[in-house]
């Protein structure tokens, strides 16, 4: 069996603040597979953005990569000297944003940022940068290329940006591609299309996806699997229709209830009751106890791993569905 | 774009007119050049016979209507002293000036803005820091003991560099240059420096700032996660947006530069279009004093427009024609 696409192990992100060193993401492990699509679900601050730019290696100062590897095709490149990074930037793992107004730079013209991206790997001419930039666009489904390429971002709307973003990120069908977010600013049409065309390309590439988002609903028709990350961990992993259906941990379940399309109409909306601690104020034990209905004071130790068929698992001592602990 | 330069045009022209007697009336209101041109032992009747020939016996109202028309007409008066029409004694002084502040342009852009790029990159690195630290110090420095302290150390202690006047000078397509012969060249180097610092000053830190604000934008986080170089990430993505505010200020800076180089041009005693000002006014060269400043308006709104198209083409988000 060949390696998968991205096996995180044990990562850990911290940033220092104040003398100290918080850490943003704990302990995160998980595999994507060739052309597997993998969702990665939490609520702001959980660590699902951090962990995605931990994997480009875009983590800036006061932050660092403080534990576990990053599996590459098989390769650590957790802590890479910058000059190594480059080169799978952009052409082995990519990555798309979430607010598409202000990723393409606004005073460059969209073909010289498409086509920058292609020469930043490839020793191409002018003229066949400009043809392959032209079929990248028509690709995802960009109507009138040769007037799109010769704009400005500012002359475009939100989903054709983003639609540019990611005909960028796909230029050199990578392995990998984060996308952190790319529909929540859009139109709630166009995130269906975008979604739907982000996923055929990358099936049609054999592109590993991990789609980081808040939003549940965008989850549940796009995944194999899904991820929730709740306070820098993940609390609970498994296949997608598995763990809507029927989630071991309760973050999960209470976070499912809490989607507005699950809720009957005039009902008022399920809340999970409290906040998410702070980066700076975090127990040692589940993150999640005292925002908790199962919480019982065994929850203050650090949570045991409960496991159940097929390839699931959640960090909790007290899973809803029967599971065995690890 | 035609009714844009049209209606910048009509700007200028009532800026120049409302200048224009302001500064008549205010320059008659000082005191009568009779007094300065005259020799000082003169009889009464020899200061009338003066008066009468330059037209100082008259009402101010007559005085400035024969002005106001002539001045139509494209004729700005004769110099009370230099006895030649005042624009051209202006237009000779000019092109030493005009040399002097594009040197002085030319070296605080392309020294300010590596500084300032390095310091925005780098922020709280010594080098930064001491890039920022020497900012202050351009910023803070009195221009006329900056220039006399250039004269001390590298003129009079070094003598690497002559201490004032403008060296030999050759005639270009009958402009008289000293750009072009070591000697002009030599001259140049200090009142340039001196005239360049606080502009210095002023690209780096608008640099740094527009550097720091630029490194946290998305499009550089996207620029890094396509694997572009750190040199085309700074040299076009961060510098194209920078470029925007340095250039604004920097047309206005010339201007000015151009304008008031009064201090720096004292000084070097470099024999330019600021101390032609200053000797006018000293002799009451009511002429030459308001023909310079119409010609400041002038330029002051010609750098401004010429802002404005290199701001559109710089900046796609302003180019209202193409837009929608």
């Amino acid at each position: 069996m060949t390696a998968p696409v991205l096996a995180l192990e044990d990562l850990s992100v911290s940033f220092k603040a104040g003398g100290r060193e918080h850490v943003a993401v704990d302990r995160v492990s998980l595999t994507v597979g060739r052309g597997e699509v993998l969702g990665l679900v939490g609520e702001s601050g959980s660590g699902k953005s951090v962990t995605g730019l931990a994997l480009m290696g875009l983590i800036e100062a006061p932050g660092r990569v403080s534990g576990g590897r990053i599996l590459l095709e098989g390769r650590d490149i957790a802590g890479l000297p910058e000059a190594e990074l480059r080169p799978l930037r952009g052409r082995r793992m990519a990555m798309i944003f979430q607010d598409p107004m202000t990723t393409l730079n606004p005073v460059l013209r969209v073909e010289t940022q498409v086509v920058e991206a292609i020469r930043a790997h490839e020793r191409v001419g002018a003229a066949a940068a400009r043809a392959r930039a032209r079929e990248a666009l028509v690709k995802v489904g960009i109507p009138a290329p040769d007037a799109r390429l010769r704009a400005y971002p500012h002359q475009l709307s939100g989903g054709m940006r983003q639609r540019i973003a990611i005909a960028i990120a796909l230029l050199h069908a990578p392995a990998l591609l984060i996308a952190d977010e790319p529909t929540t600013a859009l139109d709630v049409t166009i995130q269906a299309q975008i979604l739907a065309e982000a996923q055929a390309l990358c099936a049609e590439m054999g592109t590993a996806l991990i789609w980081i988002t808040h939003d549940l609903a965008v989850v549940a028709g796009l995944g194999d699997r899904l991820c929730v990350m709740y306070a820098g961990r993940i609390v609970e992993a498994g296949p997608v229709a598995d763990v809507i259906e029927a989630p071991l941990h309760p973050y999960s379940a209470r976070l499912i209830a809490s989607a507005p399309s699950r809720n009957a109409r005039g009902v008022p909306l399920a809340q999970i009751p409290g906040m998410a601690p702070a980066l700076t104020d975090r127990p040692p034990g589940c993150a999640f106890a005292l925002r908790c209905a199962c919480a019982t004071p065994d929850c203050a130790a650090p949570p045991p791993t409960a496991r159940a068929e097929p390839s699931r698992f959640a960090l909790c001592r007290h899973p809803l569905q029967p599971a065995r602990f690890t | 774009m035609l009714t844009y330069l049209i209606q910048r045009f009509g700007q200028a022209l009532v800026t120049v007119a409302a200048m224009a007697t302001l500064v008549f009336v205010g320059v008659y209101a000082i005191a009568d050049p009779i007094d300065m041109l005259a020799a000082p032992d003169a009889t009464p009747d020899e200061r009338a016979a003066i008066g009468a020939q330059l037209g100082l016996d008259r009402s101010l109202p007559v005085q400035f209507g024969t002005f106001a028309w002539r001045a139509l007409h494209g004729d700005l008066g004769r110099s009370f002293v230099y006895n030649e029409p005042a624009l051209s004694v202006i237009l000779q002084r000019l092109p030493a000036t005009l040399e002097l502040a594009l040197t002085a342009l030319v070296l605080a852009v392309a020294v300010g803005l590596p500084l300032g790029l390095w310091a925005g990159l780098k922020p709280s690195s010594g080098s930064g820091r001491t890039i920022m630290t020497g900012s202050i110090l351009a910023f803070s420095l009195p221009n006329f003991w900056q220039g006399l302290m250039l004269v001390l150390v590298f003129a009079v202690t070094l003598g690497w560099f002559p201490a004032g006047g403008r060296g030999e000078t050759v005639n270009v397509l009958g402009i008289e240059t000293g750009l072009l012969t070591l000697d002009g060249l030599r001259h140049l180097v200090l009142p340039a420096v001196n005239l360049a610092l606080f502009k210095l000053a002023v690209v780096i830190r608008l640099a740094r700032a527009g550097t720091r604000e630029a490194m946290l934008q998305d499009y550089v986080r996207f620029a890094r996660a396509k694997g572009l170089s750190p040199a085309r990430i700074v040299g076009v993505h961060v510098l194209k947006n920078i470029l925007l505010p340095v250039v604004t200020v920097i047309g206005l800076e010339l201007g000015s530069m151009i304008a008031f180089a009064v201090v720096t041009e004292t000084v070097f005693a470099w024999p330019g279009i600021g101390k032609l000002l200053i000797d006018s006014i000293n002799r009451l060269d009511r002429p030459v004093i308001v023909a310079y400043l119409m010609l400041t308006v002038c330029l002051f709104v010609a750098i401004n427009l010429i802002v404005d198209l290199i701001y559109a083409a710089l900046d796609p988000r302003v180019r209202l024609s193409e837009a929608a």
